[in-house]
């Protein structure tokens, strides 16, 4: 039975329809593959092996009786540790949330449960999502299965990592500025950024209300389409969700995975070209994508969007500015940690002293960022200038979506780095995200496939569409996938 | 130019409640003027007569019926605080007054 | 604290122009909190009535009570506001205990409602107090103080409460209030209950400022004739309309003895105390926090569509200042005359009382009368007192019959108010109704002229006056329930 773990989501979910497999026999799978690899990866924070295997069980006993199931019933997954799971130890990789046991789920856990999808745990994650490497987890590292030398990129790391080691066949993650994406880049996974609104907010971790993102983090396209429609739809929960139906995504995944592609028009981002500081393995891994893509029919031009280059001042602008307010509630007194009660000290010396001791340095960096673009005197030419910008590349974005159909790029400048390479110069850990950001500033979907090696590690290619045509997106990474035999995702080292 | 200083850091991380140390005030002061000399090329763009977005999908007049849902059950609400006392969340002495 | 003497209040006065300003915050009476399905109902076990959302626990999300924002829409209609076509709600980032996000979510350069008026009427004048904006907030917890006095000085800790944070608070703010003088005083207290009144008549709140449901801040700054306004200090804890005339009349003679000194005005807050009616320093606001302001990112804008803001405004009742000048004249009263009826907050229960079928005279003497004094010595709000609209008119009802005087009304409102039944069923059970059997009568008549030859002489002579004695002799053969004219008219008719 070991090689269950290597087979895709909706494989299992056929498996399992079919009755050459139970849910059982697929969970306990996945729970070996964690207990033999996860100690080199370290991509969980809890494991719930228990609930995951009684889930199982109960979808087996449904199926039995014959009940109607959700597509993906009985398909385990790994939820991204910054989302709530009632029960569940949800730390957000943080010291600050060490102890916590949520007493309410998620909207997208409350689907998933419903779903009949075992959750297998949590995963790791840098500190309430702030990162790209995973190296700001309280918690300590993960390991790339491709390198074990190497990050699993971030703020998801432990998500794509779980995933590429073959520890869950589907993963939640998040995305604010990238953190799906990313990691599915540097792992030679799936990360796709749904339309934000698409799905619920609810009872994801706030890091930045106005760009943060749930969605799915897999192997293949296919996959990532199910899970997309097992999570995504309007939530009365959410002020912020779109009161409209999902795109039919499962259904643009399969016409793309037929390799058809006549009648697309493909943007590539003239400034994103320009760009110098991607590495030339990755700009020639997402142009061998440009070119298989243009063999499928696609068209391909140049379109400009000016201001793209000012995405990533903005969003270090404004999600640090939303991250100061949204934090602000870990003060000691109604959950979370509490340091320096000692009958000697004032609430508010312990309230300092908690956040001192609870944040790690990078979250620490952006509440003092965003408390500072967003004080008297600065709020207008900080915060206050980000927001125009955020207006100026949602209209780049409409202007280019007047000529092309999607817009394409490498999913992040540079491939995985080596541990500690980045984080003593913040910034050059925040141009990892360069290239993701714009489409969080817009709100538009964006999706991160593989799409070949740069000196033997994976690049991601990333195919960008309007506001709920995520479809768009889909249909055109599941076309690129088409193109690849075998499948990177399928070329992932085995850790073991 | 956007110059931050150490005071300015020590400031702010008061205001955020964050009792950092004297090497936190060194280094975030040292790292904050390079991501402000970063960020702060947004106000290259003439930006005037453009609105600024807070949202990122237009949707307008959101709202719930004033009907009840069911609350948290109380030991669920308390679970997970540091300290309770008489059903209430115990904090200590509090120096400050109300806003 | 300075030494210089206090002027008197009227010097104080004369000397300097006084500029008051109002901030009132109402605690509106829906069903749900602000931003959650929570009940609001007052006085239910602490932290029973909390959950994800006004907990501030992590990933929860808000969303706006649509019926908080029509009772805001009707009170800024009310108060003759423009009301806001497109606005967002803001958060004000500070921290403190008893708010559990460390944000109130509030609104700042977009209020709902802006630049209205109010009519008050102080000593037979009309004042237009000038109203600035209306906008809606939530309200926080509330915390017990333990150890020292109960007051959060000298504690030792604190415990915290929130099933009153995230109510739904509106905060009405006048523009500053000038040229009042000596008056100002009066004039704060005439705007507040004004307020009270229109937000009462509006059925949105039950405005009790003993529980805090509607609360008020003074602000109060002098300055001399012709030159700039003063700095003004801002008086907290005003918890009754007396304490609102009190407090300003406290605050003027202290600021201007410092100005006399040569002293400059601390911008602070203060608090009122009522046991002493003086007002002691808080905060300064010299040091004033930098709230952070920026758009609620969870929560969409709120444009409320024209068409239903007119039909809004088309169905407001009719305010309580129109009601009283028609009633006035409805009841043909004097200034002075309705002016005790409303201090005797009797308008209401005289109306229906009216409705329920008796004159407006004999109505308003029930209630002013010997209705009032039970009040008075009972320490009972006159609406408190065991008695219907509808009962008195029944009592009223019965005299004008005939079957009671005025003597057995008394005796029959006895037992109304001792629970013993409507006026008709304590008549009856009591025994008490007219004599009007002319029978009877006539034989007590004769009966007291053959008792007294001597007076009845007297009458025979001439001396009408002296029939008196003969009636008292009746009535108290009668026990008081003989109609005394009717005696009368018998014994000068037998004796003529
Ligand atoms: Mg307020
Ligand atoms: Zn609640």
């Amino acid at each position: 039975m070991s090689d269950l773990t290597k087979r895709t989501a909706a494989e299992l979910a056929a498996s399992m329809e079919a009755g050459e497999v139970t849910s059982e026999q697929v969970t306990r799978a996945f729970v070996d593959r964690i207990a033999a690899v996860d100690d080199k990866i370290h991509a969980f924070l809890h494991v719930d092996a228990e609930g995951a295997l009684a889930t199982a069980r109960r979808v087996d006993a449904d199926r039995a009786a014959g009940k109607d199931l959700a597509p993906l019933a009985g398909v385990p997954i790994a939820i991204k540790d910054i989302v709530v799971t009632k029960g569940l130890p949800t730390t957000a990789g943080s010291k600050m949330l060490e102890s916590w046991i949520p007493p309410y789920d998620a909207t997208i856990v409350e689907r998933i449960r419903a779903a009949g999808m075992p959750i297998l745990g949590k995963t790791n994650c840098d500190e309430f999502a702030m990162g790209s490497s995973t190296e700001y987890s309280a918690y300590g590292n993960t390991f790339n299965p491709w390198d074990l030398e190497r990050i699993p990129g971030g703020s998801g790391g432990g998500s794509s990592a779980a995933v590429a080691a073959r520890m869950a066949p589907l993963a939640i993650g998040t995305d604010t500025g990238g953190s799906i994406r990313q990691p599915g880049a540097v792992t030679g996974t799936v990360g796709a950024k749904p339309t934000y609104g698409a799905n619920s907010r609810y009872g994801l971790i706030a890091f930045s209300s106005s760009l943060d993102t749930p969605g799915p983090v897999t192997r293949t396209m296919l996959d990532a389409a199910m899970l997309h429609e097992v999570i995504c739809g309007h939530d009365p929960r959410d002020s912020t969700s779109i009161p409209q139906p999902v795109p039919p995504v499962v259904e643009a995944a399969r016409q793309g995975l037929s390799g058809d592609l006549s009648g697309m028009r493909l943007g590539i981002i003239k400034e994103f070209a320009e760009e110098k500081g991607a590495e030339p393995g990755v700009v020639a891994a997402f142009e061998a994508g440009v070119e298989a893509l243009a063999k499928l029919g696609a068209t391909i031009e140049e379109v400009s969007c000016p201001h793209f280059t000012y995405a990533l001042p903005a969003y270090y602008l404004i999600s640090p500015s939303e991250c100061s307010s949204n934090l602000a509630r870990y003060d000691s007194v109604r959950y979370g940690l509490r340091v320096g009660d000692d009958g000697q000290h004032s609430l508010e010396e312990v309230m300092s002293a908690t956040r001192e001791a609870g944040f790690g340095p990078e979250v620490k960096r952006r509440i003092i960022l965003g408390t500072y673009a967003l004080s008297a005197g600065y709020v207008d030419q900080f915060y206050g200038q980000a927001q125009k910008v955020r207006t100026l590349i949602t209209r780049d974005f409409e202007a280019a979506y007047s000529k092309v159909d999607a817009l394409v790029s490498p999913t992040t400048p540079f491939v995985a780095f080596k541990f500690g390479s980045r984080t003593a110069d913040p910034y050059q850990m925040y141009l990892a995200d360069l290239f993701t950001i714009p489409s969080n500033l817009s709100g538009g979907p964006a999706i991160s496939v593989p799409s070949g090696l740069s000196d033997g590690l994976p690049a991601g290619f990333q195919v960008m569409a309007p506001t709920m045509r995520d479809d768009v997106a889909y249909r055109v990474c599941a076309a690129l996938e088409s193109t690849q035999e075998p499948r990177l995702s399928d070329m992932i080292p085995d850790v073991v | 130019m956007a110059a931050i200083s150490r005071d300015e850091v020590a400031h702010l991380a008061h205001l955020a409640r964050l009792d950092v140390t004297e090497d936190e005030l060194d280094r975030f002061a040292r790292q904050l003027e390079v991501i402000l000399q970063a960020v702060q090329r947004v106000n290259e763009v003439a930006a005037d007569d453009i609105p600024p977005t807070s949202h990122a999908v237009p949707l307008t007049n959101v709202y719930r019926a004033d009907e009840p849902v069911p609350s948290l059950p109380r030991a669920d609400a308390l679970a997970g605080a540091p300290d309770v006392e008489q059903d209430r969340f115990r904090v200590p002495r509090i120096l400050g007054e109300e806003e | 604290m300075s030494t210089a003497t206090l002027p008197s209040y009227e010097d104080a006065t004369t000397r300097y122009e006084v500029v008051i300003g109002l901030e009132t915050h109402v605690e509106l009476g829906t069903r749900t909190k602000m931003f959650c399905g929570c009940s609001t109902v007052f006085g239910a076990e602490p932290n029973t009535q909390v959950c994800p959302v006004c907990l501030g626990l992590p990933g929860s999300l808000p969303v706006a009570n649509g019926a908080a924002i029509e009772a805001t829409i009707r009170i800024g209609l009310a108060l003759n506001c423009g009301i806001a076509k497109w606005c967002r709600f803001a958060r004000k980032n500070y921290f403190y205990p008893d708010m559990p996000k460390n944000f109130q979510t509030s609104q700042y350069d977009e209020p709902l409602c802006e630049d209205g008026y109010v009519d008050v009427d102080v000593d037979g004048e009309t004042v237009r107090i000038p109203i600035e904006r209306v906008h809606l907030e939530e309200d926080t917890g509330k915390s017990l103080h333990v150890g020292g006095t109960g007051r959060i000085q000298g504690s030792s800790e604190s415990l915290v409460d929130y099933n009153r944070a995230g109510i739904p608070l509106v905060e009405i703010v006048t523009r500053p209030i000038v040229g009042a003088g000596a008056m100002a005083p009066e004039v704060a207290r005439a705007y507040v209950t004004e307020l009270r009144e229109i937000v009462r008549s509006l059925g949105v709140s039950d405005v009790r400022m003993e529980q805090g449901s509607l609360r008020c801040d003074v602000n109060t700054s002098l300055n001399l004739p012709g030159a700039e306004w003063g700095t003004r200090t801002e008086t907290k804890n005003v918890n009754s309309l007396r304490s609102v005339e009190r407090a300003a009349r406290s605050e003027i003679p202290r600021q201007a003895s410092l100005l006399d000194a040569g002293e400059r005005i601390v911008q602070e807050t203060r608090h009122f105390h009522e046991d002493t009616g003086d007002t002691t320093p808080g905060r300064s606001k010299e040091t004033a926090t930098d709230y952070r302001y920026f758009p609620e990112p969870d929560l969409a804008p709120m444009a409320p569509d024209p068409q239903w803001v007119a039909d809004l405004k088309a169905a407001l009742p009719e305010l309580p200042r129109q009601r009283r000048k028609r009633l006035q004249a409805q009841w043909g009263l004097s200034d002075h005359d309705m002016a005790s009826v409303l201090n005797a907050d009797a308008v209401d229960l005289i109306e229906a009382t009216i409705a329920a079928g008796a004159s407006s005279e004999s109505a308003r003497k029930w209630w002013m009368g010997e209705l009032s004094r039970h009040a008075n010595d009972q320490d009972l709000d006159l609406a408190q007192v065991p008695i219907t609209p509808a009962q008195v008119a029944q009592l009223q009802g019965l005299i004008d019959a005939g079957t009671l005087n005025d003597k057995l009304a008394r005796q029959v409102i006895e037992g109304v108010l001792a629970g013993e039944g409507d006026p008709e069923k304590v008549a009856n059970a009591r025994g008490l109704a007219v004599v009007s059997d002319t029978g009877a009568l006539t034989k007590a008549v004769d009966d007291a002229i053959a008792a007294n030859p001597d007076v009845a002489d007297k009458v025979r002579g001439g001396k009408v006056a002296a029939a008196g004695a003969l009636v008292g002799a009746v009535m108290k053969a009668t026990k008081g329930q003989a109609d005394a004219k009717t005696v009368r008219e018998l014994i000068v008719q037998k004796l003529s």
